[in-house]
Parts: structure tokens; sequence; C-alpha cells
């Protein structure tokens, strides 16, 4: 056997290592073990002095092995295996001890901190002995992309991607893609109309050669890895023929049966068959067959719509025999763009939400301003008297400890947006209650500036409760705001016509069911978790799945899309590279001790080893593109015949002996 | 117990969860006391019993084994399979007339990192009350 060359180089990371640890003696320890050839500090070893040393030494010294010992090898095993990679080894000879994250930055005992971080070199140097060259495999990627969600972010990103003449399959749940922002009436702060900026890309997305839409759809199951992803859809039945409907609108016209229309918010009613809003992509009737007199009664009741279809669309059989369809669909990345749902705020009794017909959250009041919506456009009370005075009440749900802890960031600037919307359109008496005003993009210092010159009032407070009880005749008929106000140091009392509450922004309610299906993890608020919060925003621990848009954190319009056109750029990246590296440390088996028992056959969750005959005897055999290296079959198999490269026993065993040396 | 002991702790962690969850113990400055040393695994289902026994054969007070919650794993259903070897590990344990509180199973997301610190300080507190493993004893006898 070739003797073993180890090379040891300790990170400074400026004083975040060297601040707790001492590097001089760790170093000089290093130096001290066996098979170590040389042992050096270095400021930061990820700069590229730091990482010509080690290519330096290799060269020069004719190391074989090398540690770093440093922050995370979750930020920076990579990049030193390319350095070692780069300076003429198998990038799999190198090993990394965390002597950061889980030492400098949680201990601060100098003397016991330099103590662990001897332990952690020592493992790393005993194990790293036995590592061994491994090669890794390329397999083609297939460049379709699926994206989930069609708000604005899935959108976004599906374009990009389908205008490099990809192919993209867009799923969107509902019937009509849109999101969020079909919803809204006006978009701060330049107070453009959300339609008219949107529905020209909805339009782009429906007709677009490259893009496939799946509305009304949900994925179900997703197999296999980056490049060769398998994927169930579930394509609910709308109970129409998708290809005749025209989108007449007839049918719904006609159609007796109603329910709170999703789109306005529950301010409007829709029926039972229905086409979402005037702008919906796909332009066709869906029949919501919960509602629905025919489906229900097998039949015999109604069945309006069917008569009144002159296209056909509508019939018996596609209202009683149409069911679910199940579409496969093959990927090599996937971007999930579900966005957020809208704090309820009824949770917070004493906001009197739902109890009183004019406290409003800010999805309800967009409805209110839009000109296509239920009051068109009118600013008026439930019963339909103009508002004189209205309230806005900031960070409903969010900063707050009782029930979300982080700022929605949207909803001072959706706040102010409807402060100028109430002065302009109703001319009426504006009182903004917020915390503090956090006014952060472009042009939003402005915007807030602006209003204060337009005579809004700003009582800077929590609010303590809404109510209708009336203490003096002024306050009679009036919803009356309790607040505090922290600069005149009082409460105070504001009678009002309308009240509109800030609701949170928080994650969807199925996020943690959708991150099962596309294994993506969760932060404690319920959002996607990033792979790295500030240098890899849109990707996942899981290679190949991305994520963009509010079900990764609450933000606004302009922060979606750039965030949207960041994933994007990441699948377009891996499609004009074309093949995916698979990791090479998964299970191989040394046929000669194997009894082929079968064991890891059926312990292994994705079918990788199978018993086979081999020169007429049984041995198992590892489908390489299977493995996912998760060492489960190592741990059962009774001859210690399958083992996991790069975990194998004699390299785990090496640590653990090591730091049993203390 | 003993004045002044120190529990020496090794942790098993998987790369894609607990390990995660360590590191953002420390992005996030976490104290916790420094008795324990981690090894990284890839999943929670990896470890082997060999690896807990060498450990307690070597002298560790204590040893934590975890990885990602049951609907959380890259793999499936590595947490299922650690949980079967954790339990066959805790017969052997108690045949050798180990503390059961010695291993410690547990799973730890990625976003857990107040969990991870709070795990390692009670493992440390519970080991302190008792002390040194009987192995550790044996061990310094035969060296
Ligand atoms: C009251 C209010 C006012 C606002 N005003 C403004 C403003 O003026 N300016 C501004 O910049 N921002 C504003 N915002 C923020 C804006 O709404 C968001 O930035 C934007 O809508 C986020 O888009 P998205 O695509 O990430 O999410 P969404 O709009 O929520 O879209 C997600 C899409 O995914 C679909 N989906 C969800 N789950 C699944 C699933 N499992 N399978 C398939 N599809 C799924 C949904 O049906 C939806 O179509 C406002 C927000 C609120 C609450």
């Amino acid at each position: 056997m070739e003797e073993i060359r180890t090379g040891v180089y300790i990170c400074h990371c400026g004083l975040t290592i060297a601040g707790v640890v001492n590097v001089e003696e760790l170093t000089e320890y290093a130096e001290s073990l066996p098979n170590v050839v040389v042992s050096r500090e270095y400021r930061y070893m990820c700069s590229d002095p730091g990482q010509d040393l080690i290519k330096k030494d290799i060269k020069e010294l004719g190391l074989n092995r090398v540690v770093v010992a440093s922050c995370s090898p979750r930020m920076h095993e990579p990049t030193f295996r390319k350095t070692v990679e780069d300076g003429g080894l198998n990038p799999y000879l190198y090993e990394h001890a965390n002597i950061r994250e889980h030492c400098s930055w949680v201990h601060d005992d100098k003397e016991l901190a330099t103590k662990k971080s001897k332990d952690l070199v020592r493992a790393a140097v005993k194990r790293v002995f036995h590592h061994e060259s491994l090669v890794t495999r390329e397999i083609p990627l297939n460049p379709n992309v699926l994206v989930i969600g069609g708000g604005i972010a899935g959108m976004q990103a599906a374009l990009d991607i389908a205008d490099g003449h990809n192919k993209v399959y867009l799923v969107e749940r509902d019937p009509s893609i849109g999101g969020h922002m079909a919803q809204l009436d006006r978009t701060f702060p330049t107070l453009d109309c959300s339609e008219c900026i949107l529905t020209p890309k909805m339009g782009d997305v429906g007709h677009h050669p490259f893009i496939e839409l799946l509305t009304y759809s949900e994925v179900e199951e997703v197999s296999g890895s980056i490049g060769d992803f398998k994927v169930k859809v579930r394509k609910k039945a709308r109970h129409i023929d998708e290809s005749k409907c025209i989108g007449c609108n007839l049918c719904e016209e006609k159609c007796p049966w109603k329910t709170d229309s999703e789109f306005e918010a529950g301010m409007a009613k829709r029926k039972a068959v229905y086409i979402p809003f005037a702008q919906a992509i796909p332009n066709i009737a869906v029949v919501d067959a919960d509602l629905c007199a025919y489906i229900q009664s097998d039949g015999k009741k109604c069945g309006a719509c069917i008569k009144l279809c002159d296209a056909g669309a509508i019939t018996p059989e596609t209202l009683l025999k149409q069911t679910d369809e199940i579409v496969e669909l093959e990927v090599g990345t996937i971007i999930v763009a579900t966005g957020y749902d809208q704090f309820d705020p009824s949770v917070i009794p004493q906001y009197g939400y739902k109890k009183y017909d004019n406290v409003l959250t800010g999805l309800e009041f967009e409805r209110i301003t839009c000109a296509a919506g239920p009051t068109e456009g009118k600013i008026v009370t439930k019963d339909g008297r103009p508002v004189e005075s209205i309230g806005i009440v900031h960070c409903v749900g969010s900063r707050d400890e009782n029930y979300h802890e982080y700022c929605s960031r949207v909803c001072c600037m959706y706040g102010l947006k409807y402060a100028h919307l109430s002065k302009e359109m109703a001319n009426a008496d504006v009182y903004e209650f917020y915390i503090d005003m956090r006014c952060f993009g472009e042009g939003y210092e402005e915007f807030y500036k602006r209003l204060s010159e337009e005579g809004v009032n700003f009582v800077r407070g929590k609010v303590a409760r809404i109510t209708d009880e009336a203490q003096t005749d002024e306050e009679q008929g009036k919803l009356i705001v309790v607040s505090e106000d922290t600069l005149l140091g009082k409460m105070i009392r504001v009678p009002v016509d309308m009240v509109i509450l800030c609701s949170a922004l928080e994650a969807r309610s199925d996020a943690e069911n959708v991150g099962k299906v596309f294994n993506i993890n969760r932060r404690a608020d319920g959002f996607f978790l990033e792979r790295h919060v500030k240098l890899d925003p849109v990707a996942t621990p899981t290679d190949g799945v991305y994520i963009a848009g509010c079900c990764e954190a609450p933000r606004d319009i302009p922060d979606t899309v750039a965030q949207a056109e960041a994933a994007a750029g990441k699948a377009l990246s891996l499609i004009s590279k074309g093949t995916v590296t698979l990791e090479a440390a998964i299970s191989t088996v040394d046929e000669a001790i194997c009894h082929g028992c079968g064991r890891c056959e059926e312990i292994c969750a994705f079918s990788a080893p199978n018993v086979v005959t081999k020169n007429g005897t049984l041995v198992s055999s590892v489908n390489e593109a299977l493995c996912k290296g998760c060492g489960s079959c190592a741990v059962v198999c009774p001859t210690g015949a399958i083992a996991i490269k790069h975990f194998t026993q004699d390299e785990i065993l090496a640590q653990v002996s090591a730091l049993t040396e203390a | 117990m003993m004045a002044g002991f120190e529990p020496q702790i090794i942790a098993f962690c998987c790369n894609w969860c607990t390990y995660a969850a360590a590191d953002l113990a420390g992005t996030s400055r976490m104290h916790y006391p420094p008795n324990v040393r981690i090894v990284r695994v890839m999943c929670s289902g990896m470890v082997d019993p060999i690896y807990v026994l060498k450990a307690f054969e070597g002298g560790v007070d204590g040893i934590l084994v975890a990885g990602c919650h049951l609907t959380d794993c890259h793999y499936i259903d590595g947490p299922v399979k650690c949980d079967e070897t954790v339990n066959k590990l805790r017969e052997v344990l108690h045949v050798l007339g180990l503390e059961d509180k010695r291993l410690r199973r547990e799973m730890v997301a990625a976003s857990e990192g107040v969990l991870f610190a709070q795990v390692i300080n009670e493992m440390v507190e519970d080991l302190k009350k008792l002390g040194p493993s009987p192995f550790k004893a044996k061990t310094e006898a035969l060296a």
C-alpha cells in the first residue's frame, strides 16, 4: 500500500475561529498526528491564496490526503474537494472538520474549544487515512421542467424557461392561473392596475408553445431524483369537455346554485358552474361537483346548463361520468411556487372580524376598490352607505408573538396604498394604526412621504380592540378603534365607518404536505426552507428542486418576480449543461463474502439492490442509478458484504475511535 | 456524582437534518456545553450498532443518535430503520449494564437549532448525574 501523506490546514476564518480556538496550538498539534506531513494555518483557507497553499503542497510534498478544519462542510466541502481535484488528487481523498459552526460559534471557553478542535481534527486525520478514490457518474438531464403554482412567481419562472425553448409543465391547483396577484386591484407603490400588468402575462403563459398548462390539478407523487424525476399529477374532473367549451359563460348565468366566490374573497357569489373571473386562463368553465344539483342527484334534478350549452361542452356524460385523471410526467428539474395564505384575523376576537360587517381584510378591500369587483369600485359599507372615515390596522397576526413573530413585509405598503385609495376614491378621513412603518423598497419611502402630505392621520401604537359600543354621540353607529398612541402616551378611541385589517401572509395550510411530496423542509414559521439563506436562496436541500415567491417567505411582487427569475436561471443552467453529476458515495457489494440472503433487497426503499445469480451463486447486485447512498443495507447485512463508499465501517470506526482517545 | 466530571458525548447526526440543525445552532450563536463531538452520517438509518458499541467500549459516557423527523427523511424511511437499530441496541446495553439514558435517540429537523442545543444541554446534565460510564473505568484499568 502507498504511504499515506496527509496535509492539514487550519482556517482562522478571520477572527470567527481564531478568536476562540488557539489556531497556532491546533496547527502544532495536527503536525504531531500520524501520517501528517504538513500542517498550516491561514486567515481564510477558502480564499484563492488559501486554496493555492493546498495545491502547492500536494505537488511539492506529494500529499495524497487533505484535511481542512474550517466552517461546516455543508458550506465549503465542495470548495475544497474542487481544490484537491485541481491539485491533482481524487476529490474524495479529502476530509472536512467543522470547527466553526460546531465549535467556535457555540463555545466561548477557549481552552475547551481548542481541545474540542484537536479532537475533531484528529478524527478527520484518522478517517481520511481510509478514504479511497471514487468516481462520480454523469447521467443525462431531462430538459423538461415542472413548475408548481401559477401565481406571478410560477408564471414568470415558466415563461423564462419556455422562452429558451424548453418544455415547461405548469401545474395550478385552481381552475385558473393568476394567484393572489389576480385578486389585487392596484399595486404599490406605482399604483398601476394589477390586472393590466398581469393579464398579458397570463395570456402569454396560456398561449406559449413550450408551456403545457395543467390547471385544476395537483401533484400527488414525485419519485426519482435530479435530472430524472417521475411525477404523478391528478387532473381533477372539471365535468365539462375542455376541448369544446368556448367560455361564453351562458351556463354560469343560468345556473341556479350559488356559493361564495373564492376569487371575490367571499364578497360576491359564484355559481355551481363557473369561470372564476373574467380574465381566467384557461377561459373555460368548471363545475363544482359538491354544489351541482344534477351531479348530487345523479342526474335527476336541474341540468339547466346541459340544455344551454350550444357548444356541447356540458353533457350528462361530462357531469356524471367524468372522473379525475392521473397524468404522468417526466422532468429533470422542479420549481415550487405555491405562494401564501392570508392570515385569518377571526382568531383575534378583539378585532371583531366576521363579527362586524365592516371589518375587512386586505384582500376583501382589494375587491371593493376594483372596478370589476362586487361594488364596482365604490368604497361603501356592506349596506351600501358611503364611507366617510376608515381605520387601517397594521401588523394583524404578524410581529405578534401570539401568532407570527415575523414581519410580513408587504402590509405597511398595502396599508398605505389603501390610505391613498380611500382619500382619492372616497375622500375619506384615514387613520393608519402602525407599530413601525417599514417602507424598504424602491420608491416606497417616497410613497409614504407623499401620503403624509395627503393628510392621512398616522397613529403610532397597537390597536387593542374594535368595538361598536358607543360612549359618545359621535361614536353612535360607528366602529370604534381603541388603540394606544405611543406618541401621545395614552389610549385613544377613533370612530370610523370601516376598518381594514392588514393581515399577515402565512405559509399555506397544506405546506407540510406539499413539502413532503417535494422533499422540502420548512422553517419554524412554516415557510419552505432554502438551502442557504444568503448564498443559495432558491435552492432546497433536494438537488434539482427550487423554490420561488411567497412559499419561501412573504415578499412583494418585485421580489417575487426576481426570485422566480433566479429559480428559472438555476433550471436553465442545468439544462444548458445537459447532464447531472451523481454522488459517488453509494453502496457496493463484496461478492466474495455476499451470501445472497436478500436482506439488503428487503430494506432498500429505492429497490437498488437485487439478488441475482452470478457464476451459479446468489449475490446482491446494486443498481447504481437507483442507489441514494442512505446506508440502510450496510446496517442489516449479516456478513458485512455491502458497504457505502465514503461511509465505510473502517472510515466511521476510525473517526469514532479517534474521538474516544481524548 | 463526581466533582468536576465532564461527560464525553458522541453524536451521530444525519447530514440533512440534525447536522444542519447543529450548524444552525452555530450560525445563531446558541451556546451549549463543549462536551459533544459530532460524527456526520448521511442518514440516521446508516448508524450501525457497531459504531455505538465501539464508542461505548472506548469509554464515552453518552451517545446521541439523531436525524430527520419521520416525514422529512431524504431517503423515505431512514428514521424508522434508525428506531429499530436503537431499540435493539437498548436491549444489548441493558445486558451490558449500561443505563438507558446513556443512549439518546432524537429527531431534530434542520430548522430546530434550538432543540439541538437543548438536547445537548439535557444530556450533559443527565450524564453528570449518572457519572462516568462504567466502561470508562474498565478501559482505563486495562490501559
Ligand atoms: C392584501 C394584499 C395586498 C397586496 N398588495 C401588493 C401590492 O400592491 N404590490 C406588491 O408588490 N405586492 C402586494 N402583495 C403581495 C403579493 O400578493 C405577492 O407578492 C404575490 O402575489 C406572490 O406571488 P406568488 O406567486 O408567490 O404566490 P400566490 O399569488 O399565492 O400564487 C401561488 C399559486 O400557487 C397555487 N398553488 C398553491 N398550492 C398549490 C399546489 N399544491 N399545487 C398547485 N398549485 C398550487 C395557488 O393556487 C396560486 O395560484 C399583496 C398581498 C396582500 C395579501
